[in-house]
């Protein structure tokens, strides 16, 4: 099929930027999104021209590090899945299609549709663990654990920290990232017992990295390639009221 | 944001209360209209939350639409969303409309800026045999609805009332932390009801005064 892209073209941090147009005369439908990009940087290796820069490794929808914006959408047209995992047959013969990087001052962009996350992880060193000294696996029946608060814990443990939450989020935040994280800890005794601390220090931590306030749209949950609910965020703000009112500051 | 916007839900359920009098009649309009200029510790009481819950909930409102742009210095050349209803990505248009619409509202009938002649109205009332006057408040309406501009004006203003509603109202138990499988449908469900019946509520009012529909009852 035959395609015409535009794509998010930015030499550097500093640089400013703009849209350029690709025409893609012979993309096929078995393609991944990211062979398609691969296809066009070969050309563009060919004529003399810069390759797109963008971010990938596992290819396989598990590491967390693709993600562009398609036509608005983070993570494009088809729910759950990564950028690596869409394939061209979600797109007719014909279509234009804008490709943006992740947008969020947080995620400042580094070079085209590559950004910096490492806003995630200084939020992730605030609070994303539990203080325990490491050392052999402990005795698997010591702790008993609920089936329901495990199944819980694995579905909020199932974020990869693609950021699309942030990028699809009017408000760029990252309430859905942090409450998977928040949520995954708490919902297990072994994280049960800093879960109000955790809370109060991801949140601080969120909001010093410039991620916008969340206003319920659940925008995020619908481009989740993990599918985690918005059902984590309310459980974040439960546990940062429940230690805001009944916690001591420490 | 969630607890300033539960506490007008609350106001607004009062005010509608007060204002489906006018259904009584002139006579339990005007009575509970007294009663209010009677106490006017409660009165007092009321206008001064008010005013302060108005004041944190638009200082919030403005804080968190402040940060939430700041937190996307460069937009996206091709918007897109999937889920987001078009009353929660409108939130600071129909509470600015609200807000115009509130200040206009107090001119009129507050402090009778609008329309001074109907806001002198009183009504001759005979307690123990003795002849007294006092405000007539549902005169006031009557006289204040008959023209179409100003009735049209108190109709848009309740619809993007209730815009603002039903998105917030559900949005408000969401902040608060409360979600839950089996509740969440029907906390979405009866939110966006009660937000359409508050704006349904205030509406009747002017129409049934300019329709005369109340005054041949
Ligand atoms: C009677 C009047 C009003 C009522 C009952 C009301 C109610 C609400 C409720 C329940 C929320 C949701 C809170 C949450 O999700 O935590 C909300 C949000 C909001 N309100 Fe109001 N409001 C009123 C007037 C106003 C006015 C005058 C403004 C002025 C600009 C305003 C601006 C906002 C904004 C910006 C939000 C944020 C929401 C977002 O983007 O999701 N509201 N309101
Ligand atoms: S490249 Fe690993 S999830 Fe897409």
């Amino acid at each position: 099929m035959r395609l015409k892209l535009h794509v998010w073209r930015q030499r550097g941090p500093a640089d400013a930027g703009q849209m350029v147009s690709y025409d893609m005369p012979d993309v096929s439908p078995d393609m991944s999104f990211l062979e398609m990009l691969d296809v066009l940087n070969e050309r563009l290796t060919l004529e003399g021209e810069e390759p797109i820069a963008f971010d990938h490794d596992c290819r396989e929808g598990i590491c967390g590090a693709c993600g562009l914006v398609i036509n608005g959408i983070a993570h494009g047209p088809t729910r759950g899945t990564t950028t690596c995992q869409l394939h061209m047959r979600s797109f007719k013969d014909g279509d234009e299609i804008w490709i943006e990087p992740w947008r969020a001052r947080a995620f400042p962009v580094i070079k085209d549709l590559v950004v910096d996350r490492k806003s995630f992880d200084r939020v992730i060193e605030s609070g994303g663990f539990i203080s325990v000294n490491t050392g052999s696996a402990p005795e698997a029946n010591i702790l008993s654990v609920a089936k329901d608060s495990a199944d819980q814990a694995f579905e909020y443990a199932a974020c990869i920290g693609c950021g699309a939450c942030v990028a699809a989020c009017k408000n760029a935040s990252a309430m859905l990232f942090v409450g998977a994280k928040v949520s995954h800890l708490a919902s297990l005794p072994q994280g049960r017992v800093e879960a109000g601390r955790r809370a109060r220090a991801m949140v601080s931590a969120m909001d010093a990295e410039g991620f916008g306030s969340c206003t319920n749209q659940f925008e995020c949950e619908a481009v989740c390639p993990k599918d985690i609910s918005v059902r984590a965020i309310a459980k974040m703000n439960r546990e940062y009221l429940r230690a805001g009112l009944l916690e001591s500051e420490s | 944001m969630a607890l300033s916007g539960l506490l007008l839900v609350g106001f607004l359920l009062g005010h509608l209360a007060g204002n489906l009098l006018v259904f009584k009649g002139r006579q339990a309009m005007n009575d509970y209209a007294e009663f209010l200029k009677n106490s006017p510790e409660l009165l007092w009481t009321a206008r001064i939350g008010l005013l302060l819950i108005f004041a944190v909930h638009l200082l919030t409102g403005i804080r968190l639409q402040l940060v939430s742009r700041g937190a996307r210095p460069v937009a996206y050349h091709k918007k897109g969303h999937l889920v987001s209803s078009s009353a929660s990505r409108s939130m600071l248009l129909t509470g600015a409309v609200v807000l115009v619409y509130l200040l206009f509202h107090l001119a009129h009938f507050t402090l009778g800026l609008v329309s001074p002649e109907d806001f002198q109205l009183t009504e001759q009332v005979i307690r123990d045999g003795v002849a007294s006057s006092r405000p007539d408040v549902y005169g006031m309406m009557l006289a204040g609805f008959q023209h179409d501009w100003l009735v049209a004006l108190y109709v848009l203003g309740m619809i993007l009332l209730g815009m603002h509603l039903s998105h917030g109202i559900a949005s408000l138990f969401q902040s608060l932390g409360i979600r839950h499988a089996r509740y969440t449908p029907m906390i979405e469900i009866s939110a966006k009801i009660l937000a359409w019946l508050l704006a349904a509520g205030f509406i009747m009012v002017p129409l049934s005064l300019r329709s005369g529909l109340l005054e041949a009852a």
